[in-house]
């Protein structure tokens, strides 16, 4: 039964995993950069569903539909005006020039709400379904589903669209990309648009479920990361394989050594993981 | 002259592609080996392989009369087994001076950098950089950054030399230059094998040709009877050679 | 000696001087400016000669911290245990750059990040030696006056800072430095010339973890009670890049000065805008990157040139 249990919850949390990892590894395969601003933009888009559910009621999985357009507009800007300026400087600069835009982020999330810990409340509950003695809540349900909705939803732009098929292009081969006429700049800001979209997409449904502070950013961009590297580069199927992954490992050790080793866990997973299988569990290149 | 260098059933395979295929060869001292083949024969591969860049998946390489197949490639330079870069693999911030010194330095214990750098100057001059000794190596042209490829692999004080397709690129002059400067070298008693798909060059300098094509080795003997034999005709001069002298011939 | 190295060597002699001159707060100051140069000096080692994005130094200091703490408490004299630490820091950094610096790039960058994340989680575990959560009191290294006290720290901050810099300006000139320069410009070749690149590797990690974990031990002593969240800060991992950044990437003298611009920053900062310090350094750090990205220095140089051009 617990093994039962343990299962059920990794499929939930590694659904959720992948939505968090999948715009962080859009836009580290196509940009090769790390975009160390992803987990507090989880969690800006964590306080927008909490905030318009706490002044007017609107139901989080509705917000969505605002947190798409404002954080594509969000990344679109950040990567145009200033990211694009050090695109080509070496991984210290990129990386740190993101880590300085998180530590604006954070900082003001932190001076307008506060660091304390928040939860969104739905009134009246959702309560939980119970299967031969599983139990999920039904947030936790519908938060998982609509994670696999945004997952699919970029499986087909990306397919499907134009620009997604440009993104790509991009992704596989940078200077094919240039010689067949993409213009790489627009790609690179649509592919950071569309990675912080995501983030805060993500963030909405996890105001579902967790609860919010800006100090739970590193915790995200940890999990997005070490998704990336268990799941291979810039795939979406990589991703929900590496979310699944990385959920189930941690449900396991939670109960083998105890959650408190939760961070240490995963680091050696990720270490040996980068030595032993540099490319990923599926190893494939490119989104499909 | 014994055996310098010998492969017993080398293979090595990139997840699924076999890039060498039960190679075996043996290569005497004094000896100027060329290595020909198609795109992707594997060539590099097999380079790589013995310098330990990406060692053998099955056999083994044997270097001087010792055992070198799980060997890092720090540890094969040491032996004595240099190489140059088909892609040149500069210092690009240092000068073409200090490229050349640390080859001599950490190829060989107990070199101070001072000796190393004075060493350095002379396997410059050898390969005509002298005047570009203080130039960082990023503002070197193709041709002398190939020549100073040459001149790092020389400081190490060689046993043996691969020569990654050291002319590709070049005009014909600075190819001229190139090959008189192997030619010495082998002169000087350094074991040749050179990566090389202008097959003049090959036959001017070869005193041997080993063939590879598709990761397996089809073909190894003296130069004149390599470019006859119809495998290798098929397999890689086909192309680029039949058409201009095997019609004839 | 180059000039460089010589100019470090009259700016440390200067700042030695430094009590002559202030009183307490300038000493604690002082003190702080040491240890951020430590900080600075020991990053460059990995980030600058060795071109390594490394986000380890909040680790290294933590676990200095804690392990002349620990130490302490178990009533082991300040200077031995300082001792152990640099030991102890050199040979574990040591070990573990040789597996983590096989990472490359981003790759590497986020195994020291986590690297920071890890050592807190031990330490808030491991109750019973560091008191986990709660902190750890670390007993009275001298009982001096508070000015007797503020000497005492400076002085041993700045001995340490002296060893970083004597360290630091013979690596440079030795052939590990070279080699270090080597791998960074290109460490396929680098391989391939004879160079053990991992022994390498790992020995430049050991070396730019050992000063700051004594760092971390001085700084415990000094404030006598540290608690996970405060040394395991990943702050004291950006705040080196900073200066780096601020004094030029690689130059041991640049990234000293930029410890010290750094901290007049945070000092004016730190003082009057104290809730919104880490977003304004986030705003530091990206307007240098966008507007400096070589360093003050560059912005001499420009200055030089724009001049020249006008004559
Ligand atoms: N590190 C590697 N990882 C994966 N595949 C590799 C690697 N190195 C070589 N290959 C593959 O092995 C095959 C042989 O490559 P190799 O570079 O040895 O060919 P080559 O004979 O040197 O060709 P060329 O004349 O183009 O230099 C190629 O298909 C290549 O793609
Ligand atoms: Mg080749």
């Amino acid at each position: 039964m617990l093994a039962a249990q343990v299962l059920v919850n990794a499929a939930v949390l590694g659904c959720l995993y992948a939505c968090i990892a999948i715009g962080f590894s859009l836009v580290w395969g196509v940009l090769n950069v790390i975009n160390l601003i992803h987990g507090s933009l989880i969690v800006l888009g964590a306080y927008l569903a909490w905030g318009l559910y706490q002044w007017i009621g609107v139901l989080p999985w509705y917000v969505l539909v605002v947190a798409a357009p404002l954080f594509f507009a969000i990344g679109y800007l950040l990567q145009r005006l200033l990211l694009n300026k050090v695109i080509t400087a070496p991984v210290l600069v990129t990386l740190t020039l993101t880590f300085g835009l998180d530590l604006i982020l954070n900082n003001a999330m932190i001076y307008f709400f506060k660091a304390d810990y928040r939860k969104l409340t739905l009134v009246p509950s959702l309560g939980s379904i119970s299967l031969g003695g599983v139990v999920v809540p039904v947030d936790r349900v519908i938060a998982t589903a609509f994670a696999l909705v945004l997952t699919g939803l970029l499986y087909l732009l990306l397919r499907r669209s134009r620009v997604g098929r440009a993104v790509v292009a991009v992704r596989l081969d940078h200077d094919a990309a240039v010689l067949m006429g993409v213009d790489v700049k627009s790609i690179y800001a649509i592919a950071f648009g569309l990675g912080a979209a995501l983030a805060g997409c993500a963030g909405v449904l996890m105001a579902l479920i967790f609860p919010i502070s800006p100090l739970t950013s590193s915790a995200y961009l940890g999990k997005a990361f070490v998704v990336c590297v268990l799941g291979g580069l810039g795939s979406v199927s990589g991703a929900l394989v590496g979310g699944l992954a990385l959920a189930l490992v941690e449900g396991v050790g939670a109960v083998v050594v105890g959650p408190s080793y939760a961070t240490t866990l995963s680091f050696l997973l990720l270490i040996v993981f980068l030595i032993v299988r540099p490319q990923g569990l599926l190893g494939r290149k490119g989104f499909e | 002259m014994p055996e310098i260098l010998s492969l017993a059933g080398v293979s090595r395979h990139f997840s699924g592609l076999q890039a060498l295929r039960d190679v075996s060869l043996g290569i005497a001292g004094g000896e100027i080996v060329g290595l020909i083949g198609p795109n992707g024969a594997g060539k590099t591969t097999l380079v790589n392989t013995v310098c330990g860049v990406t060692p053998a998946s099955a056999g083994t390489v044997t270097f001087a009369g010792r055992d070198i197949t799980r060997l890092k490639p720090y540890q094969a330079a040491r032996l004595g087994l240099a190489r140059t870069f088909q892609i040149v693999q500069p210092f690009a911030e240092f000068s073409a001076l200090d490229n050349v010194a640390t080859a001599a330095l950490f190829s060989q214990p107990g070199q101070s950098l001072k000796a190393a750098r004075e060493n350095a100057r002379e396997h410059l001059a050898f390969v005509g950089l002298d005047g570009q000794a203080d130039q960082p190596a990023s503002t070197l042209t193709l041709a002398m950054r190939k020549r100073l490829e040459l001149a790092k692999a020389l400081a190490m004080k060689p046993k043996l030399l691969f020569l990654d397709e050291v002319n590709a690129g070049l005009n014909s002059a600075e190819v001229e230059k190139a090959t008189a400067l192997i030619r010495q070298l082998a002169a000087g008693g350094i074991t040749i094998v050179m990566i090389e798909h202008l097959m003049k060059v090959v036959l001017n300098v070869c005193t041997r040709i080993v063939v590879l094509h598709n990761g397996e080795l089809i073909a190894d003997g003296a130069p004149r009877d390599v470019v006859r034999n119809p495998a290798v005709i098929d397999a890689y001069l086909g192309q680029q050679y039949a058409q201009r002298h095997g019609a004839h011939g | 000696m180059t000039r460089s190295s010589i100019a470090l060597a009259v700016l440390l002699a200067v700042l030695a001087l430094l009590p002559l001159v202030g009183g307490a707060y300038a000493l604690r100051l002082g003190t702080i400016a040491c240890m951020y140069a430590v900080f600075a000096l020991s990053w460059n080692i990995v980030g600058g000669f060795l071109g390594y994005p490394s986000f380890a130094t909040a680790a290294f200091f933590g676990f200095g911290a804690y392990a002349t703490g620990v130490l302490m408490t178990l009533g082991v004299p300040l200077p031995l245990a300082l001792v152990a630490t640099l030991i102890t820091c050199l040979l574990a950094a040591s070990v573990l750059g040789a597996v983590l610096l096989r990472l490359r790039g981003h790759y590497f960058a986020i195994a020291s990040l986590s690297l920071v994340e890890v050592l807190r989680e031990v330490v808030n575990n491991a109750t019973d030696l560091t008191g986990g959560g709660m902190g750890l009191n670390i007993p009275l290294a001298s009982n001096s006056s508070v000015l007797g006290d503020a000497l005492f720290f400076f002085y041993a901050m700045w001995i340490v800072l002296a060893l970083t810099a004597a360290m630091v300006i013979a690596v440079s000139a030795s052939k590990l430095g070279f080699g270090l320069a080597c791998i960074r410009q290109n460490e396929t070749a680098a391989n391939m010339v004879g160079l053990n690149t991992t022994l390498y590797k790992s020995i430049a990690f050991g070396l730019s973890a050992c000063f700051v974990g004594v760092a971390g031990g001085i700084y415990a002593a000094w404030v006598h009670y540290i608690d996970p969240s405060d040394v395991f800060d990943i702050l004291y991992s950006v705040k080196p890049i900073v200066m780096a950044l601020i004094g030029g990437l690689g130059s041991p003298l640049g990234v000293v000065c930029g410890a010290l611009v750094y901290l007049g920053l945070e000092e004016v900062v730190w003082r009057n805008y104290i809730q919104i310090h880490s977003g304004l350094l986030g705003l530091l750090v990206v307007l240098l990157l966008l507007f400096l990205p070589h360093g003050l220095v560059s912005l001499r140089t420009r200055l030089f040139r724009r001049k020249a051009g006008h004559a």
